[in-house]
């Protein structure tokens, strides 16, 4: 059967699977920019004003692709450490919590080691010390997931409450900087962040972000490593009986994700916040799920989606200042984006189902 | 097919074929399977099944499992459809599209696990699946539950909660269910399994006075007794094909222990004209050669749904094949899993070469040289949607060559998995292929020519030929004999009597966990692992 209908498709079928590919990614984006565009509408605001202001200030203006690239960096973060926990089919939804912990962890030690160790080695120290912290934190989730079996959907989300509160806690009582009035932790002077790139106002984190995303790509697609952790995903039950230490690998899977997400705070941090407000949560985790779903959790096609979440949400905060669109409408979009490109993904599966039978 | 003049007269010689053909009786076929073939994935579940279903007969089905009854039962009850042939519902072809369909039918299933809602009252239960928009006619169904109930002679208290009833009465409502919803056959799937014998009984002494009031029952059972006790016809399946069928006449003129023979015959004997069956060539292995697998006391502890091993031990020198018989689900898997090292065991040893084996990982044990072939192609054995390629080397990722300090060697695969595509013949589009999508066959070379390349001293091969076709079962059996021939210890496990009489040099019987008997694979071996396996001494 699949040999005749090999025989009876196009002569072409790499060029028509490429053609394929690019409807069946370009078409739901188009329709869920018209849905969107309709409750624009409903809402009162043209959505072509709308669209034309997010890509002018979200990509055309000078200013607006600097600061789009500057919010690439942890966003980048975030999705290769999700990209890791996907891939092997545990879902680590915890990514806010432990961006913030990490975030914190890095705005307390920077200003402190800056004072007695050669800024790059501070830098390099805050960033371990990030990292280390949120490893700690999803250790309670995978623990639980790999001896007891315990959900980590639930586990990871819960965690993130608690990792919020916790990362609140600790910039209002411990780590508060009492020469402002401002609840926040002690800033990093901005000679001592991370260098910027070139004469713009692009943070350098943006390159340790795409190394980082294009090291767990390869780790993923060309390592035994990551061979292991993409059979746990696919079917842990034969890992099991490939003999796979199936526990260690869970652990090592939570340990690789929170630590890249712990990355992601405190290169936000280190490379241009500078410090932790109280009550700072800017949600980049919950935001990128969708997005390496989009990249079907390719890392190099998480990159192009990154830039465009960047993009949207850079546009939309400033749209949200001058149009009166809460920000809050970039995830609106990208969800209706992804909720197209499932629907595609069903029809397109529908027909071929219903042309083979 | 019968007649080209038009689609009623079709279904009526239909009717009238089948009524005169098969049934020489006034009563009409309520449901008839007419060459219904279904497949899955790797397997033929269904292989051209006739069945005809007649009110007033308890008619058994009877097969191990794995033989297709589950999946028979799937297509009666709407569940499944059929890829081939067709079911006739009152001599008229019918699609049955859904268990709700099934039901406005008359077909009724009590499935082998409870379909109540344990916090609900028994009225409640009856009641659901009612129209949404009208309230519950709970007067109504008092009075046709005392109705039934009384010609049965049986007792339900209505306003029980269904967690609060014992197994037979939960039992007894679901039957019950099907009556207040006019069923005219009742389904009863594996309803035995969780009974007691007194609970037996009374289901055995039910069906009779339902089909004493004119119901067809469809019992499924894979316990030679109680199919003997309770039916008025038996349908045997094996293998997904129906290998032979008891009526009532015989039946009436048979004693139970006669039953039981004929149907042992059928279920595990040899017909004339199976091309499966092949005369075992007598070997000679020197006895004097030292065991080169060595396992003692295997202990395993049961679980809620497994069974577990006891006492387990039994020696296989070079060259030599031991199969374990046995009715499936005794603790085959187990024992292949316990040995192969992914379940622990609380006791007992294995050595290979006189190396001992228990306490390594399953890694380590298949480095010294125990391979095991597990009979779950694509549950475990491998990764359906990684490619053919990478499936190969499932359980020796990061070794060299392949990956070389961690990094995948691409060339080193591909050219290594060509020579295994030759060498076992694995019809594949491509290395890039995923496995998944290969046929059940081609799956089973994939994991021989892992489970078998380098280094394999002793394997396990656990229901090698499951749902495989008839050109496989054969170049699979070739397989195991050649690397017995080598000088490899085998461990074939198998429900399929025919294929271990054909292949093995001794054969032991596993029942509830333990080693029963073992049997060496001379003349009257077929009888005596029968009678092994029905529980009486060989």
């Amino acid at each position: 059967m699949s040999a005749t209908a090999l025989d009876t498709s196009n002569g072409t079928p790499a060029r028509r699977d490429i053609q394929r590919r690019i409807i069946m990614t370009l078409g739901p984006i188009l329709a869920a920019l018209i849905i969107a565009g309709c409750i624009l509408l409903a809402v009162g605001v043209n959505p072509l004003t709308y669209y034309g202001f997010v890509l002018e200030r979200g990509l055309l203006s000078p200013l607006g692709v600097q600061q789009t690239l500057t919010r690439m960096a942890p966003l980048l973060f975030l999705a290769a450490g999700l990209i890791v926990a996907f891939r092997a089919g545990m879902w680590n939804l915890g990514g806010d919590g432990q961006f913030l912990l990490g975030a914190v962890t890095a705005a307390a030690s920077g200003p402190l080691l800056v004072q007695v160790l050669p800024a790059w080695l501070a830098l390099f120290c805050a960033f371990l010390l990030a990292t280390a912290i949120a490893m700690l934190w999803s250790l309670v989730p995978a623990l639980l997931r790999a001896y007891q079996g315990v959900n980590e959907i639930i586990t990871t989300l819960m965690m993130t409450f608690l990792g919020t509160s916790l990362a609140n806690v600790l910039v209002k009582l411990v780590f508060l900087d009492p020469s402002t009035t401002v609840p926040q932790t002690r800033t990093l002077p901005v000679e001592d962040r991370l260098p910027r790139l070139f004469d713009t106002t692009i943070t350098s984190g943006l390159l340790l972000g795409l190394a980082a995303i294009l090291i767990v790509h390869f780790v993923m697609t060309r390592t035994a490593f990551g061979l292991k952790l993409q059979i746990v995903g696919a079917n842990p039950r034969a890992a099991v009986h490939a003999g796979l230490g199936v526990p260690k690998l869970t652990i090592a899977v939570f340990a690789i994700s929170a630590g890249l997400a712990g990355l992601a705070g405190a290169v936000d941090i280190i490379g241009v916040q500078g410090n932790v407000r109280a009550d700072w949560n800017p949600a980049y985790a919950m935001a990128v799920i969708p997005v390496v779903f989009l990249a079907r959790m390719n890392g190099i096609a998480a990159i192009g989606f990154v830039f465009m979440l960047s993009v949207l949400s850079i546009g939309g905060e400033s749209a949200a200042r001058r149009l009166g669109v809460p920000h809050h409408f970039t995830l609106v979009l990208v969800s209706i984006v992804l909720i197209m490109l499932a629907l595609a993904e069903y029809i397109d599966h529908r027909y071929n189902q219903s042309r083979k039978a | 097919m019968c007649c080209p003049s038009s689609l009623i007269s079709c279904s009526d010689a239909g009717r009238i074929m089948t009524n005169v053909s098969i049934s020489p009786a006034a009563t009409p076929d309520i449901v008839v399977l007419d060459r219904v073939t279904k497949r899955f994935p790797g397997i033929v579940a269904n292989d051209s099944v006739d069945l005809a279903i007649r009110p007033g007969e308890v008619h058994v089905l009877l097969g191990e499992n794995g033989a297709g009854k589950s999946t028979l039962i799937g297509m009666l009850s709407g569940l499944q459809q059929p890829d081939e042939g067709r079911i006739l519902v009152d001599g008229t072809p019918t699609p049955i599209t859904s268990p709700r369909h099934a039901l406005s039918l008359g077909i009724g299933t009590v499935f082998q696990h409870m379909m109540l809602v344990p916090t609900l009252t028994v009225a409640e239960n009856l009641l659901l699946g009612g129209s949404w928009w009208q309230r519950p006619k709970t007067e109504e169904l008092e009075a046709r539950v005392t109705e039934i109930s009384r010609t049965l002679g049986i007792t339900i208290n209505l306003h029980a909660r269904i967690s609060e009833l014992s197994l037979g009465e939960q039992q007894q409502v679901e039957i019950l269910r099907a009556l207040v919803r006019n069923s005219r056959l009742l389904i009863l799937d594996e309803s035995t399994s969780m009974l007691t014998p007194k609970g037996i009984d009374e289901l055995g002494a039910l069906m009779r006075r339902l089909v004493e009031q004119g119901l067809a029952i469809v019992f499924i059972t894979h316990k030679l007794k109680e199919a003997a006790a309770f039916g008025d016809r038996i349908s045997v399946l094996k293998l997904g094909r129906k290998v032979g069928e008891i009526p009532p006449e015989r039946f009436r003129a048979l004693g139970e222990d006669e039953i039981i023979s004929e149907i042992v015959e059928l279920m595990f004997g040899k017909r004339k004209d199976d091309p499966e069956a092949e005369e075992k060539a007598p070997r000679v292995l020197p006895a004097s050669a030292a065991p080169l697998l060595e396992v003692r006391d295997i202990e395993v502890p049961a679980t809620a749904n497994t069974p577990g091993l006891s006492a387990i031990s039994f020696d296989i020198r070079p060259g030599e094949l031991l199969g374990i018989a046995g009715i499936d689900g005794n603790g085959q898997k187990q024992l292949a899993e316990a040995l192969a090292g992914q379940l622990p065991t609380s006791g007992g040893t294995i050595a290979l070469e006189g190396k001992r084996l228990d306490g390594l990982s399953v890694g380590e044990r298949r480095e010294s040289g125990l391979r095991y072939l597990t009979d779950d192609r694509l549950g475990e054995g491998t990764v359906g949607s990684f490619p053919v390629s990478i499936n190969f080397f499932l359980k020796q990722v990061g070794a060299a060559p392949f990956w070389r300090s961690g990094i995948e060697q691409r060339a080193e695969i591909d050219k290594r998995a060509g020579e295994l595509v030759r060498e076992y013949d694995v019809r594949t589009p491509s290395l890039k292929t995923p496995v998944g999508r290969l046929s059940g066959g081609n799956i089973q070379k994939v994991l021989l020519a892992r489970e078998l390349a380098e280094g394999a001293k002793a394997v396990i091969f656990n229901k090698p030929t499951y749902g495989l076709d008839l050109a496989n079962t054969l170049a699979t059996r070739q397989r195991i004999r050649e690397i017995a021939a080598r000088g490899l210890a085998v461990l074939l496990i198998s429900t399929d009597l025919e294929e271990l009489l054909s292949m093995c040099d001794r054969i032991a019987v596993i029942s509830s966990g333990r080693l029963v008997g073992t049997v060496e694979n001379t003349g009257d071996a077929r009888t005596r692992v029968g009678r092994l396996m029905i529980g009486l001494a060989a």
